[in-house]
């Protein structure tokens, strides 16, 4: 049961990060970025497909991967607060994009040599996609916090904003020693952001109260809206099929 | 935004071997987030393996009204055709 929660936990990060993204379709401030999100939605859904699969195997219920993501609430999602953060302006998604990816990338590295077949196939396919999700954002994070004045206060906003909520990245949630340790991949984080940072001009806050609580599903007033509009296809029609 | 941000022309090469090939246009501030636009737009679905792209403005063009005076000269020249030349039988292949 814990291998189950500790997926269960990687794919609503990725499956929330996806459905946030692509909550920019359409609305893109330019047509080569309202391909650009989308793009790397479909990588983190498609993620999370795979992984609430085999969290639906290792459970044994007989839940697949649409009774994991569309009929369970709120309390029942596990995923980071970081990731449902609602997109905010530009330079909001791109920092939480690149908070998240700067953290993934390393975690895949090392769950590359996972004793799971399963886990080992998904780290093969998105250390890649998070490598470049890693340079999309962080290439217009150092862009906008170098930019104009009026971009530069707008980028420094989101990072005061979000970086109460980059500590829940390392926090243990239900580990097992199948995957990574979140803790060991700090460093990596750590130096992938600063180096970003020091090119934005970007200054890091310090951080009294970290922002905790996705892993027990107590979530921000944020996630409850967006899973009901996610949802309320599947829950209106179960089981249909396209 | 196209008064800010310049255009950039995007060029795809399939694979190995073949030539980069014109597939289109992007909006850039640099060439850096150029080539990262163009492999969002135009890279989907496994178009290619290389990416040049170029700053519109720095392409300098032919001017369709000399397009007359460049090209139709040409039009009454089929001896520049090598299907113009008979080659006897006993050439064989060339």
């Amino acid at each position: 049961m814990a291998l189950f929660d500790a997926v269960l936990e990687l794919a609503d990060d990725h499956l929330v990060l996806g459905h946030r993204l692509s909550e920019w379709c359409g609305h893109a401030p330019m047509l080569e970025e309202d391909l650009a999100m989308p793009n790397m939605a479909l990588d983190l859904i498609g993620t999370a497909r795979t992984l609430y699969d085999h969290a639906g195997r290792l459970e044994g219920a007989g839940r697949d991967e649409d009774a994991l993501a569309y009929t369970r609430g709120e309390r029942e999602y596990r995923n980071l607060l970081l990731v449902e953060r609602p997109n905010g302006d530009f330079a909001h998604t791109m920092l939480r994009q690149l908070y998240f990816a700067a953290f993934m990338e390393p975690y895949w590295q090392a769950a590359l040599s996972s004793s799971d077949s399963v886990i080992a196939g998904v780290a093969g396919k998105a250390v890649k996609e998070m490598a470049y999700h890693i340079r999309h954002a962080g290439e217009w994070v150092i862009r906008l916090g170098d930019g104009t004045e009026e971009s530069a206060r707008r980028m420094q906003a989101a990072v005061d904003a979000l970086h109460p909520y980059a500590e829940e990245l390392f926090e243990a949630g239900a580990e097992t020693g199948v995957l990574p340790s979140r803790e060991a991949v700090r460093p990596a984080w750590e130096a992938s952001i600063a180096r970003i940072f020091d090119e934005a001009g970007l200054r890091a806050p310090s951080v009294a109260y970290p922002q905790t609580g996705g892993r027990q599903g107590l979530h921000g007033e944020a996630l409850g809206p967006m899973l009901a509009e996610m949802q309320a296809l599947h829950r209106a029609h179960p089981g249909a099929t396209w | 935004m196209t008064q800010t941000t310049p255009l950039w022309e995007v060029f795809i090469r399939p694979r190995n071997g073949l030539s980069h090939k014109h597939v289109g246009s992007i909006h850039a501030a640099d060439e850096v987030l150029a080539l990262q636009a163009a492999r969002d737009v135009y890279t989907r679905r496994g178009e290619g393996n290389s990416i040049w792209v170029v700053r519109s403005a720095d392409i300098f063009a032919s001017d369709p009204d000399q397009a007359g005076e460049n090209f139709e000269p040409t039009a009454d020249k089929v001896y520049r055709h090598p299907t113009f030349y008979d080659i006897p039988d006993d050439v064989g292949h060339m």
